[in-house]
């Protein structure tokens, strides 16, 4: 079962540059490894990360067979305001998890 | 009674010396100083449209030698202001030997406050890791690091 791990500090002062730490787990299977059979493992993997604060997106990532399993992915963001922070992964064979965290900003 | 063993004291330095110096040519060969394959050019040139890149602003953290390639940590940071009218609009990540050439792009904004970017990643084998950032002027900036793997990543047996 996929699950997240979100590391957002829970309160921050108005312009304080804020680091964002995300973990989902995933096998991101690259689609290049073979069973013993011979046959190719097929791709599964995370294709998308997205963060939006407020409903505005701030961060976006592409990932591709090369990003290691259990994507872990850190950025950084300025403190604006009081908020959510909301975090979705998409990938193949329909995944989607959605996260989110909030920060109080004085 | 002199000579026969002296000269083939000769022959065998020489062989001997023949050898070491065919054994050391592979050596040159396997690792030219700046090979870029076709892959990896053609994966930045769709990224930057033909546009020349620069050397600097960006600095690419990643280990010199790694034990396992399964999961590299590797930190980008470009020393570029995050101000609305002059940032980094997204980071690109390449590889030259893994299967496919991109490893992410990051996709970023002035709302950053800091361009940099951390994740993990696959290494198939030592190779050469090139990093490009876009600026909000058009610009493109690299960094490229060696990498020296020691357990290769993604193509080895499963189960």
């Amino acid at each position: 079962m996929a699950s997240a791990m979100i590391n957002v500090p829970a309160k921050a002062r108005r312009g304080d540059i804020i680091e964002i730490k995300t973990l989902m787990s995933h096998i991101m299977e690259p689609g290049y490894r073979h069973k013993a059979s011979g046959e190719v493992v097929p791709r599964d993997i995370i294709t998308s990360f997205t963060c939006r604060f407020n409903g505005n997106e701030i961060f976006r990532a592409d990932l591709f067979p090369a990003v290691a399993a259990n994507p872990f992915i850190t950025f950084f963001t300025t403190a604006t305001e009081s908020g959510k922070f909301e975090f979705e992964w998409i990938g193949d064979k329909g995944f989607s998890e959605t996260a989110s965290a909030s920060i109080s900003v004085e | 009674m002199q000579q026969p063993p002296n000269s083939s004291r000769r022959q065998f330095l020489g062989l001997a010396g023949g050898a070491a110096v065919l054994g050391a040519l592979p050596v040159v060969i396997v690792r030219p100083a700046e090979a870029t394959p076709a892959m990896l050019a053609s994966a930045i040139q769709n990224v930057t449209g033909g546009a020349t890149v620069r050397t600097g602003k960006v600095k690419l953290d990643i280990p010199p030698l790694v034990e396992n390639g399964n999961t590299v940590p590797m930190t980008v940071s470009v020393a570029h202001p995050m101000a609305p009218e002059d940032h980094v609009r997204s980071i690109h990540v390449f590889n030259e030997k893994n299967p496919q050439p991109n490893i992410a792009n990051f996709h970023l904004g002035p709302h950053n406050g800091r361009a940099q970017v951390s994740a993990r990643i696959r290494l198939a084998d030592s190779q050469k890791i090139v990093a490009i950032a876009k600026l909000s002027d058009g610009s493109f900036w690299s960094a490229s690091v060696d990498v020296v793997v020691t357990l290769a990543a993604c193509t080895e047996e499963v189960i």
